[in-house]
């Protein structure tokens, strides 16, 4: 875990930056100019309470969600729009699909495909999205399976595991695609506590060994310690970031301190 | 004395009109449920992701077919078709009516099946990297179709069913076949209740295959 912070600065070698990042659903503004720049290695989490615009914002970086205004480069691309004579353009459907999958999703629900198996669910983007050979893909498919402890159970369903083994496997279907940048959204929020723990550890690897990550949990302890650098948001900005430590002790703001209180961190 | 022939030997003097009826129901049931079944899941997918202007034409013919009796269909066709200049046979237009019948149908199943799937599997795909036909041939369908599964079986049930309609307009399938045989014969019960145990042979075929597939492809 590289221990750069994240910083609104403008870094040409950043391997996400957003800018400006406007989102409405009609009339309700739910993102109100977000800046944010993540370097290689980051872990960056995102809290603040429900409504905040976390998960939007998470959710703008792999145009799941359309935003209106601002930009995201990941890599140097241009996220989701891009400018023709000066007009605001939303790219292709295949480019948005080659976007997407330089970044990897976890979800709150799991969402694994129901119909295939473990090790079908981690396939199925290698061979149709990465066009590798069925042999390749199986071979990395079980080394990430391996990974999150769940090899043995590489040909049940998802109706046949846990909530806390499926999202192993979801986690084991992202990063297999080899994303620069992984996006975590609750990943625990839907889990029994007992099986809390198991996912968690899956995720604090794959930060020691230096993935670069965004996440958006509840889980203020597990924050702190995974993260290099906490961001709070509140009514769709960012009120306050930065390491956790100055964070968590020393809050500047006001709305997080009362935040930070509530969640008995 | 005469002695009236038993029900037995006029059944199998009658074998190859019966025959011949019930191999015209099986073909164009078949056909109207294989072509149906294909307008359906186009059909299905354009009121389920198209855009408003694609929808239209799809959503106008779904509720006009829905509302029309197949017996008005069936007429409509064959006496529609050589009007607007186009010649077709009995049996094409009847076929052309169970199909548009059917085709309605089926359009709403899968628009049901795909709409009843979590927003999240589409996602899911999506996050993965795949294009939308991608997710929707790998991910949403695969799902959809085993939820469609049992209303199809039933649709193509009712598909057979309404091909005796098909009587009215001179195709001589098995209910046209046992009455001409009837009119001969005057037995009218054994022949009546046999077409219905030759009807009831073919949806239980189809039946039995439907939970044949069903359980095949049943996730755990």
């Amino acid at each position: 875990m590289t221990h750069v912070a994240a910083s609104t600065q403008n870094t040409s070698q950043a391997l996400l930056e957003i800018r400006g990042l406007h989102k409405q659903y009609g009339q309700l503004e739910v993102l109100k100019g977000v800046d944010l720049t993540m370097q290689r290695g980051n872990v960056v989490t995102l809290i603040g309470s429900s409504g905040s615009g976390k998960t939007t914002l998470l959710r703008c970086v792999n145009m799941l969600e359309e935003f209106q205004g601002g930009r995201i480069l990941l890599e140097g691309e241009s996220i989701g729009y891009h400018e023709v004579n000066g007009k605001r353009v939303r790219h292709s459907e295949n480019v948005i699909a080659r976007h997407r999958a330089m970044t990897g999703m976890a979800f709150q629900q799991f969402n694994l495909f129901p119909h295939l198996t473990a090790l079908q669910n981690v396939t199925l983007g290698l061979l149709k999205v990465k066009k590798l050979h069925k042999d390749e893909a199986v071979v990395l498919a079980e080394k990430w399976l391996e990974r999150v402890g769940l090899l043995a159970r590489r040909d049940h369903f998802p109706g046949q595991l846990s909530g806390g083994q499926q999202q192993r496997v979801a986690i084991a279907r992202a990063i297999a695609m080899k994303p620069s940048l992984m996006l975590f959204d609750e990943v625990t929020s839907a889990l029994d506590p007992e099986l809390v723990g198991e996912v968690l550890s899956v995720i604090k690897g794959l930060a020691e060994d230096g993935m670069t990550m965004l996440l958006v949990t509840h889980e203020m302890r597990f924050a702190f310690e995974v993260s290099d650098t906490i961001v709070f948001m509140n009514q769709g900005r960012i009120e306050e970031q930065g390491p956790p430590k100055d964070l968590f002790e020393r809050p500047q703001s006001p709305r997080l301190a009362e935040f930070l209180k509530s969640t008995r961190f | 004395m005469y002695e009236s022939p038993s029900w037995l030997h006029e059944l199998w003097s009658a074998r190859e009109a019966l025959w011949s009826g019930f191999l015209t129901s099986v073909q164009c049931s078949i056909l109207a449920i294989l072509l149906g079944t294909l307008i359906g899941v186009v059909a299905g997918l354009v009121l389920t992701y198209g855009r408003f202007w694609a929808r239209a034409p799809f959503r106008f013919y779904v509720d006009l077919i829905r509302g029309t009796p197949v017996f008005v269909l069936v007429l409509a066709c064959f006496y529609m078709a050589p009007a607007l200049g186009w010649q077709i046979n009995a049996f094409q237009a009847g076929v052309l009516g169970l199909t548009l019948f059917c085709g309605s149908h089926v359009a709403e199943i899968v628009r049901g099946a795909l709409q009843a799937l979590p927003r999240g599997q589409m996602e899911a795909s999506k996050a993965i990297g795949l294009t939308f036909y991608q997710a929707l041939g790998y991910v949403l369908l695969p799902q959809a179709m085993r939820q469609m599964l049992p209303t199809w079986v039933n649709s193509s049930t009712e598909i057979v069913k309404a091909s005796t309609l098909l009587s009215v307009i001179g195709v001589a399938e098995l209910l046209l076949s046992t009455q001409q045989i009837i009119a001969r014969t005057f037995m009218t019960l054994e022949f009546y209740l046999f077409a219905g145990f030759l009807f009831f042979i073919i949806n239980y075929a189809i039946e039995l295959l439907g939970r044949h597939i069903e359980k095949r492809v049943a996730l755990p």
